[in-house]
């Protein structure tokens, strides 16, 4: 009897114990708002650190009126969102968000007149953006023209390789590069030869309309020497492989072969598109941008055109039955090899064809223009938007290029006419964005419909993503 | 020819880069053999350290240019590759805690982890920047890199001398490398990294905590890159960029070696290092980068799982 008495106090005495007033879950809340806060006031602080002083950022933004300023206001979004919790709020919002995961099943959303129609809209959107609002300015025309548009157009084709085939590509814009390169090679910017004066030697000098066919057979041939070897290996072995592929393609550029490519300075002065047909005369002038942005959208349309023929067709089901399992695909009688090389051929010359239309519109190239780092910047489009969806594609890669344009933009309507971040740390929110969206919406914007599904069914624990997004080990804790 | 007169000059050249990428390296595949990530912000994690390193080192021996001598100097190293190590382990483990464990919690699949590390790694080093300047940091010397010996060989520049601080990153990374593969293979702590590594559900079956190890696991990696780093920002410079290139090579080389295979990292790593090193002295500077990812490309054509294979668990 005695010991039992001896046991209840001792576990009293653990409860009480437990039930330390800081052990609250809510002071836990507290401190995560707390640090958010306090690396907040240092990313917004537009100080820039010195390598003279390393504490300069911290005195200048947590021990002065600014950090009191951003506990307070921490702590004024704790006390908020503590009494938003406790009135359960959060549980009204999310039975006001459930309406909108049943709109799956509506049958005007499944209807294809409306995904027709959206994309129609979207069209309509894209060819009078550059009369509305601030894409009046010539900046961020030329923003549109060449970043948004090339880029949208890259990312699609890397869509066919990552979201639909299901091979990780870390080495995407070689083909980009490849592209370029062959543009200024017909243009008669390249190569310069000895004395460094290219009109003396080379003698192609092609409209730059034919840079387009040439650039696509050349990065599919690209494709299927890197694809033909390497096709065997598996996801990550593939990945280091197509990133090794992309440097080797850098330093050949870099180390200037015979002559080829100018070494690190590259070329300029690379001629624009222009067309001279049945008495019909165009010159896209590098002065204006928005010929290119029609442009774009024009060769974006016929690709999306031809790509969601191919999503749906006996090809594209291959490519979904390698992704999910190769194994069994091969097991089933498909060509694996086969398709996986296809995928990778159309991808890179979709990739070449983004490269001809953005040096069409910068006119000068050198290697700096293709770092390694836009390769995955592009995989990250692809996956930031949805992979597999050609909607979250494109909306995905259209917001990441603009955000950095828009962030360190010219003097605008706001912000007293100074950029709204400071150039340099653009980057940093670039991966803020990146890290939150993948942290908070790993789906991607506008996931597509049969990736949504295997996400949330992997998350209730039924069956595995698919064969190379195999959900990665490690039990849910907590 | 160049080669054959300065043989062990590369070699050793090539030892002194290479245990540096083995250090880096083990990060890179510990975290794959428990996670099957490619844990892109490692190199930021390897900067981080080298970080740490120059500012314990600029605490204590300030930039006055006075090179501390006698038992100052053994201290001051130490104290700053604990430094190193420390930051590096903490921004590691504060890496699973923030990016990867919610990720985990919703079984979300492998590509989501590999854009979340991009974006962490993009951040992270944007964030270094933006606190401590984007020029280069100067590194505080703390200690005189005398020579100790030299080796043989003749060539223009005359026999190369083997100094103290080659000695040192050597001999550094050696010691955690067989402490590591102590630990990997003879600690409690090392049977569940092996055994997460094989089948984390059955580890999990058997009473291994599973989030335990995998920070743990995160924590070891992160210690060994910020010693790197430490050892790197010796004699390369220091900044925030810094990571990238050795990241890079450092994935390349475990890769090589059998990604998840810990003995594999080090000896990829190494091998690596002499690779670039001849292939410098035989093709310039410039083509060194091509040569490291042709052997590799070669290697995985014969051993698609690199040279000792893949996976902790099953061979290490």
């Amino acid at each position: 009897m005695t010991t039992s008495i001896l046991e209840l106090s001792e576990q009293v005495r653990k409860l009480r114990k437990h039930s330390a007033w800081y052990k609250n879950p809510i002071y836990g809340r507290l401190a995560v708002i707390e640090a958010l806060v306090l690396v907040l006031s240092i990313l917004t602080n537009e100080t820039q650190g010195s390598p003279r002083d390393y504490t300069l950022l911290f005195k200048d933004s947590w021990f002065c009126v600014r950090g009191v300023q951003f506990l307070v206001g921490g702590l004024i979004i704790w006390v908020l969102a503590e009494i938003w919790r406790a009135r359960g709020l959060t549980k009204i919002a999310a039975q006001a968000a459930q309406p909108v995961r049943n709109l799956r099943g509506n049958p005007v959303l499944t209807n294809p007149w409306t995904k027709r129609a959206v994309l129609l809209l979207v069209t309509v959107i894209a060819v009078l953006l550059p009369l509305m609002g601030m894409f009046t300015l010539p900046y961020f025309q030329s923003v549109l023209a060449g970043q948004v548009g090339v880029y949208v157009l890259a990312a699609l084709g890397l869509n066919v390789v990552v979201g639909w085939a299901g091979l990780l590509d870390l080495g995407y814009i070689a083909f980009f590069a490849i592209g370029a390169y062959t543009t200024a090679i017909l243009s008669g910017k390249l190569p310069v030869g000895d004395d460094g004066n290219p009109e003396l030697h080379p003698p192609i000098h092609l409209n730059l309309f034919f840079a387009f066919p040439a650039a696509v057979v050349l990065t599919m041939i690209a494709g299927l020497i890197l694809g033909a070897p390497t096709l065997r290996l598996r996801g990550d072995y593939l990945a280091i492989v197509t990133l090794g592929f992309h440097e080797i393609v850098l330093n050949v550029a870099n180390n200037d072969p015979k002559g080829l490519t100018n070494g690190s300075l590259g070329a300029t002065g690379i001629s624009t598109f222009r067309f001279n047909l049945f008495g019909v005369h165009y010159d896209w002038r590098t002065n204006d941008s928005k010929p290119y942005w029609y442009l774009a959208i024009g060769i974006i349309i016929l690709v999306v055109f031809a790509f969601r023929r191919l999503e749906h067709s006996k090809v594209g089901r291959s490519w979904t039955a390698i992704r999910e399992d190769e194994v069994a695909a091969a097991a089933s009688g498909v060509p694996t090899v086969k398709y996986k090389l296809m995928a990778f051929a159309i991808g890179a010359s979709t990739s070449g064809f983004a490269g001809v239309l953005a040096t069409a519109k910068i006119t000068a190239i050198t290697p700096q223009n293709f770092p390694l780092t836009l390769s995955i910047f592009v995989l990250a489009y692809v996956i930031f938007g949805g992979m597999g969806s050609l909607t979250g594609v494109i909306v995905g890669a259209s917001l990441m290029t603009f955000l950095p344009a828009f962030l360190q933009g010219p003097p605008s309507w706001f912000n007293d006419g100074r950029p709204v971040v400071d150039p340099k740390d653009v980057p940093m929110w670039i991966g803020a964005v990146l890290l939150v969206m993948m942290i908070f919406r790993p789906q991607g914007l506008i996931p597509s419909k049969r990736r949504a599904q295997e996400l949330s069914q992997a998350e209730h624990g039924v069956g595995e993503a698919d064969a190379m997004t195999g959900v990665a080990e490690g039990v849910g804790g907590q | 020819m160049y080669i054959t007169q300065h043989f062990w000059e590369l070699l050793f050249q090539g030892i002194r880069l290479g245990s540096l990428y083995a250090l880096i390296a083990i990060g890179y595949t510990m975290v794959y053999g428990v996670l099957q990530l490619i844990n892109f912000a490692h190199s930021e994690v390897f900067m981080s350290g080298a970080l740490g390193g120059v500012f314990m080192l600029t605490a204590l021996v300030g930039n006055k240019g006075k090179v501390p001598s006698g038992f100052a100097a053994f201290e001051y190293t130490a104290l700053a590759l604990v430094a190193g190590a420390a930051v590096g382990a903490l921004v590691a483990y504060s890496l699973e805690r923030v990016a990867y464990r919610p990720l985990r919690i919703r079984h979300a699949p492998k590509l989501v982890y590999l854009i979340t590390a991009i974006g962490a790694s993009i951040f992270l080093y944007n964030v270094a920047g933006k606190l401590f300047g984007r020029n280069n940091l100067q590194v505080p010397e703390s200690f005189h890199s005398g020579k100790v010996f030299v080796l043989p060989g003749s060539g223009a520049a005359g026999p190369r001398t083997v100094k103290s601080l080659d000695l040192l990153i050597i001999l550094a990374a050696v010691a955690m490398m067989i402490a590591l593969d102590l630990v990997i293979n003879r600690t409690k702590l090392g049977a569940g990294i092996r055994a997460v590594a094989q089948d984390t559900e059955t580890a999990q079956l058997m009473g291994v905590d599973v989030n335990k190890v995998i920070s743990r696991t995160f924590l070891i990696g992160g210690l060994l890159g910020g010693i790197g780093g430490v050892l790197y920002g010796m004699f390369h410079a220091v900044t925030y960029t810094m990571g990238f290139v050795p990241g890079i090579k450092a994935f390349t080389a475990a890769v090589l070696g059998g990604i998840g295979n810990v003995r594999g990292a080090m000896l990829g790593g190494l091998l690596l290092g002499i690779v670039e090193s001849f292939g410098q002295a035989q093709f310039h500077l410039q083509w060194v980068d091509v040569v490291a990812f042709v052997v590799l490309v070669g290697v995985l054509l014969i051993r698609p799982t690199g040279i000792l294979g893949e996976r902790t668990g099953r061979t290490a």
